[in-house]
């Protein structure tokens, strides 16, 4: 189980590989599509990605509610826990 | 089964001898809009740009090498060699926008871009600027790569991206997005003649006061075990597996089928008061272009080259040119022991005893067979050629076929001066046959 510094650093792994946008730019409070600009295919792609790295289930009526970095963060860290 | 070349309920009405202005309009529209080309770009097996890919055309060069992709002792495949691009795509591209496309999209955006900065517009009505993008194939790359992923981790796992990637209009609406082109994006798809069929449509566009200015081009990356093994399978690759520079030899007694290429070519048109209003430098008119189909066969080309012929005749006339102003040919020429013959017999009946004083380049002895991109790619050096007065190079052409007396081009040729014109034919599976006549300026 990741810590939630870990399961952040992870993210924001992702998100450079999907969108190029730099790590220290994903923050917790960061909005996905106010903040960083990110459209809904790409945050699909996210998301996959991210059940894959962390070994969860998002579902797909979860994700519109993963407004925040840190929603997904908290998200990811109950789906482990 | 009907005589394919004669239509029962029409043939008493309708002689199977069309006339010469078959496809091309039958009056002259003094209104028409001359267009003229003014932007080069491709990416291909000799050269990642224009220039770069002009002087190895010169010097003639082999694009092909030996395939070192696990892939090809894994499926075993007959054919272990083809021509890729000489510049991958990253060199050129972010790895983030080349991450939401196929590789053909990255060869088109690549080429086109190249062109688009060539044509040095800086300022465009963008409602009043098209793309015609072409490609044979589509994102297979894209399409296949998905159908591993389903099968080996589900559904969930096939990117969301993957639709607009293989779908066959990725690369035309990539350059229109790349460009803000909102005058339409358009995909002319005909096997290996959607590259030429592209640079057809750019024109009728300009023309029809659609668009002003039109990035068309044509795109194919299939340089993948699927699209081998299916060419392999219909006999249609070169199996000189232990030679692959010597592999592709259009016009020679030995040739043994084509060599799968990959790129892109990229060309701005765009109407010639457009362009004399900017000041820009012209290479050349683009003067007509014809598409014609051949209804005989859905790959053998047919053997007379009846529809090729039309399709020469009708470019001419839609050009307004006579056989003795074409100096040069850029031939279709794949190196096939069945495609290079038709071709031969349409140039002399389109262009009568002219066809003896053409120089005739058959360049994918020189870069492999592009399927979809290589009409665009042989629209930009047919332009080249004119505008250089340079005929390219044909390589691998030892024992000449003594059924195709072309006089072909085996080491670069200047062309003469005055006002010159040339043409650049491709044939696809499906009866597809498309010409465009360039002519100097």
């Amino acid at each position: 189980m990741a810590s939630n510094e870990e399961i952040l650093a992870g993210l924001a792994e992702i998100v450079n590989e999907e969108t190029g946008l730099a790590t220290e730019a994903v923050e917790m409070d960061k909005s996905f599509t106010e903040d960083l600009d990110i459209d809904s295919i790409s945050m699909m792609t996210i998301v996959v990605n991210a059940e894959e790295k962390f070994g969860v289930r998002i579902p797909d009526e979860e994700v519109k509610n993963l407004k925040t970095v840190g929603d997904a963060v908290g998200f990811i860290a109950n789906a482990q826990a | 089964m009907h005589d394919p070349k004669v239509f029962p309920s029409q043939a008493p009405a309708i002689p199977f001898a069309v006339p010469d202005t078959a496809g091309a309009p039958t009056e002259s529209d003094p209104m028409a809009r001359k267009v003229v080309i003014t932007g080069l770009g491709a990416t291909t097996p000799i050269g990642g740009d224009v220039p770069t890919m002009w002087k190895n055309a010169l010097k003639g060069v082999s694009g092909a090498h030996t395939l070192e992709d696990d892939w090809v002792a894994k499926y075993e495949l007959p054919v272990h060699f083809a021509a890729r691009a000489t510049t991958p795509a990253l060199d050129v591209l972010s790895r983030v926008e080349a991450k939401r496309m196929d590789p053909s999209t990255q060869f088109a955006v690549v080429a086109a871009r190249e062109a688009w900065a060539d044509s040095g517009i800086t300022e465009i009505d963008h409602d009043r600027l098209a793309v015609a993008f072409a490609t044979g194939i589509g994102g297979v790359w894209t399409l296949l790569d998905a159908w591993d992923t389903l099968r080996e981790k589900g559904p969930r796992r096939v990117l969301p991206m993957t639709v607009p990637m293989l779908m066959p209009n990725g690369p035309a609406a990539a350059v229109s997005l790349d460009l803000g082109a909102r005058a339409g994006a358009h995909t002319p798809v005909s096997a290996c003649a959607s590259g030429t069929e592209a640079v057809h449509v750019g024109l009728d566009l300009i023309r029809a006061g659609k668009a002003d200015v039109v990035v068309c081009g044509g795109a194919e990356a299939a340089i993948h075990p699927m699209p081998i093994a299916a060419f392999a399978s219909m006999q249609a690759l070169s199996r000189r597996n232990d030679d692959p520079e010597h592999a592709s030899r259009p016009y020679d007694r030995d040739r043994d089928g084509f060599v799968m290429g990959e790129g892109a070519g990229a060309l701005v048109l765009e109407a010639e008061e457009h362009a004399l209003a900017r000041g820009a430098r012209i290479y050349a008119e683009l003067a007509g272009t014809s598409v014609t189909a051949d209804a005989y066969h859905i790959t053998a080309p047919d053997p007379e080259g009846l529809g090729a012929t039309r399709a020469l005749k009708a470019a001419m006339f839609d050009g307004r040119i006579q056989p003795e102003d074409i100096v040069h040919v850029n031939a279709h020429a794949t190196s096939t022991p069945v495609g290079d013959k038709p071709e031969y017999a349409a140039l002399k009946a389109a262009l009568g005893k002219h066809v003896d004083s053409v120089a005739v380049s058959a360049t994918k002895s020189q870069m492999g067979h592009l399927l979809g991109a290589s009409g665009a790619v042989e629209a930009v050096l047919t332009v080249m050629a004119i505008y250089d007065r340079k005929a390219p190079v044909t390589i691998n052409l030892e024992n000449q076929d003594p059924e195709i007396p072309l006089d072909v081009v085996t080491t670069a040729r200047d062309l003469p001066a005055g006002s010159i014109a040339a043409l650049s034919n491709s044939f696809g599976f499906g009866g597809h046959n498309a010409v465009i006549a360039v002519r100097s300026v």
